[in-house]
């Protein structure tokens, strides 16, 4: 472990123009009274937003130029996140843009990569994956679902959980298993035999659904990529799905530390500001050390991504150290609240919802430490 | 931008030093000697001004120097050696001290012929630091001092002490403080060893009777004591909060170690063990954040985290790996021996390391202090209610 890759922290002004004009759009178009609107709503998708999203050039960050993109890296891809984690930005953009779009960046062919990623970085298209087939697990031995073979086509039967926005996705990627090992198919919406049913969530902000595949019937040109190709893949996807989130969770986390740390400054009890007591003061002293580490793990890992080794211990501590950092922000935050802080209109209880629910989405804390101690050799 | 050219020449002319200094570099040379030179030609402290061993540029130019000399084989550990003196003191005498008392300790010190320590800690002073009762009266152009520190490290081996005492007890705390240096040698210092829980005495008690200072040993002006010891805790807390070092070392290793080295499968210690490496790994990246961003100077709240965090987290760690023992855990190899150890010493046993931690959250300001300081300097939530603060520090209830 001699030669742990050392990154440059420090923003580029170009990523620190972004970061700002990203926060401030999302103040203006996402305040909390949309995301409450958007969390009301049964698709959880508002297709201004969607397109006003891509206009700033978020879809395109990190999408190579000769596939339509703007050809930056992760790095700035992770500002953006972060700042939604921040806004609690409702949307299938990370189904969209971190999973689908590496899915097919990663696994795809050329022909695939040119027909399909010019969409995504337009904001035109919006899809997700079909992976879980249960509570856990979506390694390449968790997924039984079989593509069998009548003539040319490819037939999927099956059931996935789970789908992140299946409702208001126009192309599902979906994982069987075939001859040659596990495949991706690209399934359209208005396929005969799919169906999508909606799910209630922890965190309605972020929909999922139900999506059932009856006699599917696909072409190979459904196939995303070489057929059994679809496992490796798979594994990477997950990683940077991981390290998207725990960007997302470092910027909720701020946002409870700020709410809190304002609370304590302006909440006056027995005749002073409750921030006075160090019982409180103490707390979210605490609350900051923990945010700044789980910034540092988010923060690496988004500027190793191209380094497959590091990824296997940078995308699970990020993982476990971003969820555990936002799940006790939140936390306090509630107890530093008091009643108000339990209260519906408060919206303190949006960020708590979204940080149970994303540590436990692709894998809780405990299934990330398991991944790290398989990479650091325990 | 302007500044290019000015860039340009700073580390040209430091490149050019190094070429100096490097080029006179004979392995057979005596540290001290290559550590003098590295002094004269500005390369100590290059942000210092010339002449006080810098060359009044940027301090990122510092890491350069390192690195070179370093890769030269040439000696770097002159501020392990001297930690109190290089680590702490000079950034004291640069801030608060007179052009003449740079002259005089600073090169001695960068070289480690003089060795330093700190003086702050009394019997009735610990986290209330400026509630201290050691005194220094005034007699023509001295001082006679009269008082007792503790929890002095390496005082039996240094040169020169920093030493805050009460000069005026009739105001308020904060305010009858001075801060002197004082020759440890002089007549009246008394140090005795002061054994603690692991049975070393990295520490001393230091007693002073009626010893006298020169008034050209003050640093700063008469009650401006309070103002100099901040500088020399911020200096300390940023020292033992910004020590980079490697994945997976430090105490986290004896942890690795001992897994391994006792065969343990058990999943519930495997995810333990796993939850205090990825904790200290977020540790280590974020002093290694904290570290690049001071250095191009945006410094932000993950630079106050470091001493707070490592504190509590090594404590813990060293009290897992003592648990990995099991049986063995219980051994204390070598046994006790009360001893007084000339350096720094580093790792020891698992053991040995697991009651050594225990002060990692008392010394250098404590974790409730480190809370306050973060709670009230970083957050900006209010202090407490002091009862203390506007009476004269003679009518300070004490016990």
């Amino acid at each position: 472990m001699a030669d742990t890759p050392r990154v440059t922290f420090a923003l580029t002004e170009e990523q620190e123009m972004l970061r700002q004009t990203t926060r401030q759009f999302l103040e203006d178009r996402v305040p909390p009274t949309f995301v409450r609107e958007m969390a009301e709503s049964k698709t959880g998708f508002d297709s201004a937003l969607w397109q006003s999203g891509a206009e700033l050039g978020w879809h395109s960050l990190a999408i190579p130029e000769e596939y339509g993109g703007a050809g930056y890296t992760f790095a700035e891809l992770s500002v953006v996140l972060e700042e939604m984690g921040r806004s609690l930005f409702p949307g299938p953009f990370v189904s969209t843009v971190v999973m689908a779009a590496n899915a097919i960046l990663i696994g795809g062919s050329d022909l695939q990569k040119k027909d399909l990623l010019p969409g995504i970085a337009l904001g035109e298209t919006v899809m997700t994956l079909a992976l879980f087939e249960g509570p856990r697990g979506a390694g390449v031995g968790d997924i039984a679902m079989v593509a069998g073979r009548d003539g040319d086509a490819w037939v999927l039967d099956g059931v996935k959980l789970h789908v992140l926005f299946g409702e208001v996705a126009g192309t599902i990627i979906t994982a069987a298993n075939t001859p040659g090992g596990l495949s991706f198919f690209l399934v359209p919406a208005d396929a005969d035999g799919l169906s999508v049913e909606h799910v209630d969530t922890l965190d309605a902000t972020r929909k999922q659904a139900t999506v059932t595949f009856s006699g599917v019937r696909l072409g190979d040109k459904a196939l995303l990529g070489e057929e059994g190709s679809a496992g490796p893949v798979l594994d990477q996807v997950l990683r940077l799905t991981s390290v998207a989130l725990a960007l997302e969770q470092v910027g909720g986390a701020q946002w409870c530390l700020q709410t809190a740390v304002e609370h304590a400054q302006t909440r006056f009890q027995f005749g002073r500001a409750i921030g006075s007591f160090q019982a409180i003061k103490h707390r979210l002293a605490d609350m900051m050390v923990s945010v700044e580490h789980a910034k540092s793990a988010a923060y690496h890992a988004a500027r190793v991504v191209d380094d497959s080794g590091e990824m296997l211990i940078a995308a699970p501590l990020a993982k476990s150290v971003a969820s555990e950092a936002y799940l006790t922000a939140a936390s306090d935050t509630i107890q530093v609240l008091g009643g108000t802080g339990f209260t519906w209109e408060h919206d303190t209880h949006l960020y708590f919802k979204r940080a149970k629910s994303t540590s436990l989405m692709f894998g809780g804390v405990h299934h990330q430490r398991r991944l790290l101690a398989d990479a650091i050799g325990l | 931008m302007s500044d290019t050219i000015a860039v340009d020449k700073a580390e040209a002319l430091v490149t050019e030093k190094i070429e100096e200094l490097l080029s006179g570099y004979d392995p057979s040379m005596e540290p001290q000697e290559f550590w003098g030179r590295q002094y004269d030609l500005g390369l100590a402290w290059v942000q210092y001004p010339e002449g006080f061993g810098g060359l009044g540029v940027s301090p990122k130019y510092q890491g350069l120097v390192q690195r070179r000399i370093a890769a030269a084989g040439a000696p770097t550990w002159n501020r392990e050696v001297n930690l109190l003196g290089i680590g702490m003191g000079a950034g004291v005498i640069s801030a608060h001290g007179t052009d003449e008392q740079m002259r005089m300790w600073l090169r001695p010190m960068f070289t480690t012929e003089d060795m330093w320590c700190q003086l702050f800690s009394e019997p009735g002073a610990g986290s209330d630091l400026a509630n201290l009762s050691a005194k220094a009266v005034r007699d023509g152009d001295e001082w006679i001092v009269n008082g007792q520190k503790v929890w002095t490290t390496l005082a039996h081996i240094a040169k020169w002490g920093m030493l805050p005492v009460r000069t005026d007890p009739d105001v308020p705390k904060h305010k009858g403080i001075t801060y002197f240096i004082v020759d440890m040698e002089a007549e009246g210092v008394d140090v005795r060893p002061f054994y603690q829980i692991t049975g070393e005495a990295e520490f001393n008690e230091v007693f002073f009777d009626d010893v006298r200072i020169p008034d050209a040993y003050r640093l700063d002006e008469v009650g401006a004591g309070w103002r100099v010891s901040m500088t020399t805790l911020m200096n300390e807390r940023v020292a033992i909060g910004s020590r980079s070092l490697p994945r997976g070392s430090g105490s986290i290793k004896d942890a690795m170690k001992a897994w391994k080295e006792y065969d343990h499968d058990d999943p519930a210690l495997r995810d333990q063990l796993t939850r205090y490496w990825a904790e200290w790994e977020a540790l280590r990246l974020t002093v290694e954040r904290a570290n690049q961003m001071r250095k191009a100077g945006v410094p932000g709240p993950e630079g106050s985290t470091g001493k707070l965090a490592w504190a509590d987290l090594n404590k813990a760690i060293t009290a897992f790996t003592v648990e990995l023992m099991d049986w063995d855990g219980t051994l204390y190899p070598g046994g006790y021996v009360l001893h007084r150890p000339t350096e720094f010493e580093g790792e020891g046993t698992p053991q040995r390391n697991f009651l050594r931690a225990r002060a990692n959250s008392i010394e250098g300001g404590t974790s409730e202090i480190m809370r306050n300081i973060l709670g009230e300097r970083v957050l900006g939530l209010p202090g407490e209610p002091r009862v203390d603060k506007d009476l004269p520090w003679k009518e300070v209830p004490r016990g």
